[in-house]
């Protein structure tokens, strides 16, 4: 992985300073509170509903061991023994104490970490495919282009105080494994004829308020001109951007207003005219970063069925957990963080540390932070899974359902989030509990489920087979449920299926809509290509066939 | 008299605001909009011109004027408004204005003022109440950047270059 030198270091270790003379000048009463604040955001603090909440930067996903170690030690110490993994590939830790906060940045400085603009309008975290560098189907891994573009996003003079936040993603499959169609920018590797490499970059994608799909706004982008490309897109957006209305200041709104014809004309323009004074990249510097992503130093094995003759829960876990690797004789691991009654993307610290461990020992001492809100070990022999699966086992991270139904992605919500309308973690518990004979979820197969508290859509409803999105009624939660959404390869945005729910009734209610997909389905048929055949109809008159009440 | 941050040092402003009390030949800063109500009387003007832009101006739209300015003034209403911050690159980078490029308003802090710098600003009117001496120290809070600017401050160490 990508290894700081003496200019990243010091940049955080500069950064550490600043923020602890902000935030000291803030309890003397020298910054007030709204001073205070989008300094606070750009280095990662909310205040939210109870306490604080630092979210930390993992760039595009990747950990070494030392790094998830220290977060371990980090929330045991700052914090109540636990952290939370988002879907941008960060780590929440929910109860920090605002002085503490500089004292929690210097030891992330120490491991090579920060919590650089994860908030506040500006360039955030650079996400990418957590299959990175060992997907069969890959053209190029992301991960270098995503380390360039975090650096130079990073306290970027002219583009620090955008309109509103700004997500870019990378991916270097066909397939999408890191929903880049729902960010303000996705970049696809591609290669021209030559076979050089560059980029399709798709613009003004986003969910929130008004979800779109990204557009495409130019087919081949040079490699080469990847800084000065992005700084056409930031600087048009930076000048023409709405500043007047919060909820119209995403890019995705200009670009929707303009036509994507005409944000192209106008960013090709400032293109040509800006590239003389913009950054540029060298081949040199591509090299550098590079060179930190190369493939590790595998052993020459043969693949084999590392399940065949073990006992049926293996085998489960071996078949939903574990997906094929590059190399032959290696395998990818999820460390499942969707537990049946825990909280998604929740991890306490025994668990990280086991991890930590764990990788240390199997994998290289790497590991990813997935868009689904689990850890993926990259690297591990065939030969290990046995005594993998019994390590994760022996921590609840073996949980066989990655990809089913309660693989669900779900925001905080209620109980933490000042800005949530509706607690989704009450749901996500209600959710489990139906869906608690694996058997059963097995048969389902292949669904996905994502839930919001808020119409900000940090747990991405609108792209989840099944949406759930929390909403206010009169003071009281209800949950409107949308169908048919997708964030891979065919990105879509789900149909309301009709009027919300009271929040007792959300997992009856689901499991009226699966039961109606078990009767419609055909042979081997996925849930989203049921909908896709037959469309919300069928759905919503199972839906609400037992509950006539809701309104 | 008011003090401003002009190249790293803090020394007192030699140039009138339009609106404040202008002596004959004083040097003027005058909004846009006033330049471009009642041009004859500005570009007549006895003293140094400077004009002051608000945000939603259009920088290009200077670009024949800029040569007969000494001074283009960038207004920055409030801290997170950064739509002066590509005004300034605009100006030096591109119209090649070489004058005096200068943040004023509401929103010029001490915690904006290493973005300022690296943006082109070489002159800094800090807002009502903020700390001179602490807004000058504030341009030296990082000597490493990773993108290419201005000279205004001292980097030692850089990632990429124009």
């Amino acid at each position: 992985m990508y290894q700081y030198d003496q200019l990243d270091q010091a940049f955080v270790d500069q950064r550490v300073a600043e923020f602890r003379d902000q935030t000291r000048r803030h309890l003397a009463g020298e910054l007030s509170e709204d001073e205070f604040r989008p300094l606070r955001l750009r280095n990662g603090l909310y205040i939210q509903r109870h306490a604080p909440m630092l979210r930390i930067a993992i760039p595009y996903g990747l950990l070494a061991s030392r790094q998830l170690a220290r977060l371990a030690d980090i929330a045991r110490r700052y914090d109540r023994g636990y952290g939370h993994f988002t879907t941008r590939q960060n780590l929440q830790l929910n109860w920090p104490r605002l002085p503490d906060v500089p004292d929690i940045l210097a030891e992330l400085a120490t491991v090579q970490m920060h919590a650089i603009q994860t908030s506040g309008n500006c360039v955030r975290n650079v996400t990418a495919d957590h299959l990175a560098g060992i997907a069969r189907d890959e053209i190029d891994d992301p991960r270098p282009y995503c380390e360039i573009i975090r650096q130079w996003a990073t306290l970027h003079p002219e583009f620090t105080y955008l309109p509103r936040k700004f997500k870019i993603a990378v991916t270097g499959s066909p397939e999408d494994r890191a929903a880049s169609e729902v960010h303000d920018i996705g970049l696809h590797l591609a290669r021209d004829a030559q076979g050089d490499i560059g980029f399709t970059v798709l613009v003004g994608g986003g969910l929130g308020r008004a979800p779109m799909i990204g557009q495409v706004i130019r087919d081949f982008l040079p490699l080469a001109d990847l800084l000065s490309y992005l700084e056409a897109i930031l600087r048009v957006y930076n000048r023409h951007g709405r500043r007047d209305n919060l909820n119209k200041a995403r890019i995705k709104v200009l670009v929707k207003s303009l036509g994507i014809a005409r944000f192209r004309e106008q960013v090709e323009t400032e293109w040509q005219l800006a590239r003389a004074s913009a950054a540029r990249l060298p081949a040199a510097e591509v090299e550098r970063v590079r060179g930190f992503f190369r493939p590790q130093p595998y052993e020459a094995l043969e693949d084999f069925d590392a399940s065949a003759g073990r006992e049926p829960a293996f085998q489960a876990w071996y078949r939903y957990n574990t997906r094929p690797h590059r190399v032959s004789g290696y395998r990818a691991v999820f460390v499942s963080l969707k537990a049946h009654g825990q909280n998604p993307g929740d991890m306490s610290c025994e668990q990280m540390e086991a991890v930590a461990a764990l990788a240390e020992r199997v994998s290289f001492g790497l590991i990813r932070a997935t868009h689904n809100q689990n850890l993926l070990l990259a690297d591990v022999r065939q030969s290990e899974l046995y005594d993998v699966w019994l390590e994760l086992e022996r921590h609840q991270l073996a949980m066989p359902n990655i990809g089913t139904l309660t693989d669900m992605i779900a925001c905080p919500g209620l109980d933490f989030c000042s800005l949530a309308n509706a607690g989704t973690l009450g749901v996500a518990k209600q959710i489990q509990e139906r869906f608690n004979d694996l058997d059963y979820l097995y048969d389902l197969g292949d669904i996905e489920i994502k839930m919001s508290g808020c119409m900000n859509a940090c747990g991405h409803h609108h792209v989840g087979h099944i949406g759930i999105l929390g909403v206010d009624k009169h003071g009281e939660e209800w949950y409107q449920i949308t169908l048919g959404g997708s964030a891979n390869g065919f990105t879509a945005l789900g149909e309301v299926i009709g009027p919300s729910v009271p929040k007792n009734e959300v997992a009856a209610t689901i499991e009226r809509i699966v039961e109606a997909y078990r009767g419609l389905r055909a042979e081997g048929e996925r849930f989203i290509d049921t909908f896709r055949r037959v469309g919300l109809t069928p759905f919503r008159e199972s839906a609400y066939a037992t509950h006539p009440a809701a309104a | 008299m008011r003090r401003i941050l002009r190249r790293r040092e803090i020394v007192a402003d030699d140039w009138i605001h339009f609106g404040e009390d202008a002596a004959d030949g004083a040097a003027l800063i005058v909004p846009l909009a006033e330049l471009r109500k009642d041009p004859g009387r500005w570009w007549q003007w006895s003293g140094r011109l400077g004009v002051r832009l608000t945000p939603v101006d259009r920088v290009e739209e200077l670009a024949n004027e800029l040569p007969r300015l000494d001074l283009v003034a960038v207004e920055f209403p409030n801290p997170v408004d950064g739509r002066g911050y590509s005004q300034g690159r605009l100006l030096r980078e591109r119209l090649g204005f070489r004058g005096e490029l200068r943040a004023v308003g509401a929103g010029v802090r001490q915690d904006q003022v290493f973005l300022l710098a690296r943006c082109g600003f070489d002159a800094i009117e800090l807002a009502g109440g903020e700390d001179a001496d602490a807004a000058r120290a504030a341009l030296q809070r990082y000597d490493v950047a990773y993108q290419p600017g201005s000279p205004e401050t001292v980097i030692r160490r850089q990632r990429f270059f124009a």
